[in-house]
């Protein structure tokens, strides 16, 4: 018996051009996700990447192309809206997503919007944030957060929604190693479909199972290319030398 | 950016309830407005010297929050009295001073001092998100409450953006002088701040709809209890009540 298993999100020949540009950032793009699919995506700047993000969460609308998401068929602003709160898209920047004064009120904005009562959602946030060991930071002010915890804190405000897939938009950018590993630990407990943006390859690797690349508005999968690095040592590796 | 410091303390003031501070201030500020009796002035003056003395704030602090609005009744000071008509009180050189234009610069000095301390007293000593929560609970519009929230959180990152742009410009040798290139300089730090701040906007709007955003605001209620609440309003209604009656009474 054969298994048909239908993809969480299917993008089927997207293509996407801003206004006032004739560049085509995305071109003829098709990406199949699965459920459990951990997917990382490592490309130039300026290739697509987050375009093909806002694309899956409707906030860009392409020119043509048909966009699946839970096998069904969306393209209104009303059928977004609907898969929105199961998709949590990670932003760039964490300021962008973290809007309210204090940490706890961000994350329940996301509970308080699927219609949980005040006492719910101040519940589910003080949950998330117990579980990624940020408890101490509910009642701090917003904008004065270091980078790594405003970083943690929108993981949150993402989490909070319970999705069934995360997208996360450069997750690592201007992190150092110890809330880089912490993330790590806490995306390799989660079970979500991920599919991730970074431009850290052993950060990709340690969370994901393929990594993609971009090229040209088109996704190359991993059969197609192999982006990889490695150590090792031998003698007189301290000199210049070549590798035949 | 906007040092929330007088809102740490931990006193009589600080206890009470957001709400309750908002609307005493609210009442106590407009009674005193429309007061113009010098008795009665004097007395809300000693009435927010009280509140400033039960919110334990250091004089320093106060002083320095105070210093704007001392500016702005120096130069009232400058002008009114000579340019207001009625009896001469004093000449000065070609000026001539008149005695309601001294009363008018006096009764405006006491009114916006007083008030001043009020808010000081009462209102600075909660930070902005109390100040939203509890206008919300008033029933304000969310929109303006949401306008107040939003400008408190992202005025410190346009801060941080203008001064990335000001060192920028510094590290390539601008220094700014009195000339057309530095006039210019500005413009465009303008202009391009004022580019940054639309394109966030837009990018938070994207966040808000990807965490279900639908145009309605919901808030977290968490009023302060404090038993004292409704005395602390009785004892301000009160006095503010007394005040009001000693100003009709007076005329």
């Amino acid at each position: 018996m054969k298994i048909v298993k239908t993809p969480v999100i299917r993008l089927e020949k997207i293509s996407f051009t801003y206004p006032g540009s004739t560049a085509k950032v995305l071109d003829c793009l098709d990406l199949d996700l699965y459920a459990r699919d951990r997917i990382g995506m490592m490309a130039p700047n300026g290739s697509g990447k987050t375009t093909l993000f806002h694309t899956i969460m409707g906030l860009c609308r392409p020119d043509s192309g048909r966009i699946e998401i839970f096998g069904r068929p969306v393209s209104t602003e009303v059928e977004f809206q609907k898969v929105r709160s199961k998709i949590g898209l990670m932003f760039q920047d964490a300021d962008d997503q973290l809007f309210c004064p204090t940490v706890v009120d961000d994350v329940a904005f996301g509970p308080l919007n699927l219609g949980l009562t005040p006492k719910n959602a101040l519940k589910k946030a003080r949950d998330i944030l117990a579980a990624l060991g940020i408890a101490d930071l509910e009642p701090a002010i917003t904008h004065r957060l270091s980078g790594g915890q405003k970083r943690l804190v929108a993981l949150a405000s993402v989490l909070a929604m319970e999705p069934r897939v995360l997208l996360l938009d450069e997750p690592t950018a201007g992190l150092d190693d110890k809330v880089k590993e912490r993330l790590v630990e806490i995306l390799n407990t989660l079970d979500v479909t991920l599919l991730v943006i970074a431009h850290d390859f052993n950060f990709l690797t340690s969370i994901t199972d393929r990594v993609f690349s971009m090229e040209n508005g088109r996704i190359l999968l991993d059969d197609e290319v192999s982006v990889h690095q490695h150590e090792h040592m031998h003698k007189l590796g301290n000199r210049p030398h070549k590798h035949v | 950016m906007i040092d929330e410091q007088l809102a740490l303390g931990d006193s009589f003031i600080h206890r009470l309830s957001p709400g309750v501070r908002v609307v005493a201030a609210l009442v106590v500020s407009f009674s005193l407005a429309l007061s113009n009796d010098f008795y009665v002035l004097g007395l809300y003056f000693i009435l927010a010297l009280i509140l400033i003395g039960l919110a334990s704030l250091p004089p320093g602090a106060v002083f320095k929050r105070l210093k704007p609005m001392f500016l702005f009744v120096l130069m009232i000071w400058v002008i009114l009295p000579f340019t207001f008509k009625g009896e001469a009180f004093a000449h000065l050189g070609p000026f001539t001073a008149t005695r309601p234009g001294l009363e008018l610069c006096l009764r405006i000095s006491i009114k916006s001092v007083s008030i001043l301390l009020v808010f000081i007293a009462l209102l600075a000593t909660m930070t902005v998100a109390a100040l939203g929560q509890a206008l919300h609970r008033l029933k304000v519009p969310n929109k303006l409450v949401f306008l107040l929230l939003m400008t408190y959180r992202y005025i410190a990152v346009i801060h941080g953006e203008y001064t990335r742009l000001v060192r920028a410009a510094r590290f390539r040798g601008f220094v700014p002088g009195t000339n057309l290139h530095s006039y210019k300089t500005y413009a465009y730090i303008a202009g391009m701040l004022f580019v940054r701040a639309s394109l966030r906007a837009q990018r938070v709007h994207k966040a808000m709809l990807c965490r279900g955003f639908n145009g309605r605001f919901y808030t977290l209620e968490s009023p302060v209890e404090n038993r004292l609440n409704p005395y602390f309003m009785a004892v301000i209604a009160g006095l503010t009540l007394a005040l009001i009656v000693m100003e009709i009474l007076g005329k």
